[in-house]
């Protein structure tokens, strides 16, 4: 743990190079930052999911007034520690209402000194973007996808431990 | 109370805070943090796997069984027993949820256009107080009269009727024919957190259509809530 602490990337970093040199947005598609938070609507966002690289994302919804979110953030936090030199991405797409960045977000990343990247996704419809995050999503969160490349799975659940969410992710990372 | 912290703080406790300054600058501009994980309006840091459940329950076209569920009038109530109704707005929600809290004085007016129709709201809060406490029927009652619900507001204790509709989330609406018969699913509309800027009334839709003889289009849909709140096993 203390040796990953070196390798922290800057959080809230749109287009973070460090693992991932190909990775940013198509179509020349401009992230807005709300208060250095990368934010936009799920068509904007969607690319996240797609991404053709070596890495391994593991994307969670959350939102700060979520108690099973804010209860399993942690062990995300690990992940992000635990692998930090490998290639190994955790975003955190926060479901805060835009006005709630500056109030209640901002202060809540502050406050847990989160290291894993947060992004904000503005998007009040939707039962037109819950499918393509996957099919098997009622919309309740927490949730969680993880992928690299082709392979791709979602978990309609909280992870009670850091092994629990490691277990998961471990079969997706490139050996 | 500090079980959120103390999980945060652990993997953590050797970073240095140095490295935050960088992604967190405006951060630390801000008036201090009053929200930390100890004021999220969830109450216990209980985790919940509901993973199974969402497989199961009602699809569009099912049969709904009865329920007799206690009300925050102190009775207890059946659908078989409402007189005089052409369908039901089963609404599974709660008191705690801000998701549940955006859509109360929708379902208040939705309630009083629509039950006077013959298609009464039935509201059902699932969740386990033990994991919610914001959730007992005590706190139920009070949200009742603060808000003078002028539906029914049913406590699902012991948590046997939520499973059987497949409900996962709060809000999270099944309507059914006067013969109990499931004919939409999911969202109240397409924008939970203004009413004003609602562009799909899904459910005042799928009404509009049985009320024609039609079925409801779409007659399913998804939307962001919060998680059952299930005791652990």
């Amino acid at each position: 743990m203390v040796a990953a602490c070196g390798g922290t990337p800057t959080p809230n970093e749109a287009t973070s190079t460090k693992n991932t040199p190909t990775e940013v947005a198509p179509r020349a598609v401009a992230v807005k930052q709300a208060h250095g938070i990368p934010m936009g609507s799920f068509d904007e966002l969607e690319y996240l999911f797609h991404l053709d690289t070596d890495t391994t994302y593991i994307i969670n919804f959350w939102a700060t007034w979520c108690k099973p979110c804010v209860a399993e953030l942690p062990y995300f936090e690990q992940l992000t520690a635990a692998y930090a030199d490998q290639p190994v991405k955790v975003r955190l797409i926060s479901l805060d209402f835009p006005k709630q960045i500056e109030s209640r977000l901002l202060p809540f990343i502050e406050k847990n000194q989160l290291q894993s990247e947060v992004w904000v996704l503005d998007d009040p419809d939707a039962n037109s973007w819950i499918d393509k995050v996957s099919p098997q999503w009622s919309g309740a969160i927490p949730a969680t996808v993880v992928y690299r490349r082709d392979q791709r799975g979602f978990w309609e659940q909280s992870f009670e431990s850091y092994e629990e969410l490691n277990t998961i992710v471990k079969p997706f990372i490139k050996n | 109370m500090l079980i959120g912290l103390a999980l945060l703080g652990t993997g953590m406790t050797a970073c240095s805070t140095a490295s935050n300054e960088e992604g967190n600058a405006e951060a630390t501009t801000t008036s201090e943090a009053d929200v930390n994980v100890n004021q999220a309006p969830e109450a216990q840091a209980v985790a919940v796997n509901n993973e199974a459940d969402q497989l199961t329950g009602y699809q569009v076209g099912d049969k709904a069984t009865d329920f007799k569920l206690m009300g925050t009038d102190d009775k207890e109530h059946s659908l078989g027993d409402m007189a005089d109704v052409k369908g039901y707005v089963i609404t599974f929600t709660c008191n705690h949820c801000p998701y549940s809290v955006l859509y109360e004085d929708r379902l208040i007016d939705f309630h009083n256009a629509y039950a006077a129709k013959g298609y009464p709201v039935i509201a059902i809060n699932p969740n386990d107080p033990r994991v919610q406490p914001e959730d007992s029927i005590e706190l139920m009652k009070e949200r009742a009269k603060e808000k003078s619900f002028p539906f029914l507001y049913l406590f699902d204790e012991g948590q046997a009727i939520y499973p059987q509709y497949g409900a996962t989330r709060t809000p999270h609406v099944f309507l059914l024919d006067k013969d109990m018969v499931v004919r939409y699913i999911g969202a109240i509309d397409n924008n939970a957190r203004e009413a004003s800027a609602v562009t799909e009334k899904y459910l005042e839709k799928a009404i509009e259509a049985l009320e024609a003889g039609q079925q409801p289009d779409p007659n399913f849909t998804k939307a962001v809530g919060c998680t059952i709140k299930a005791k652990k096993s």
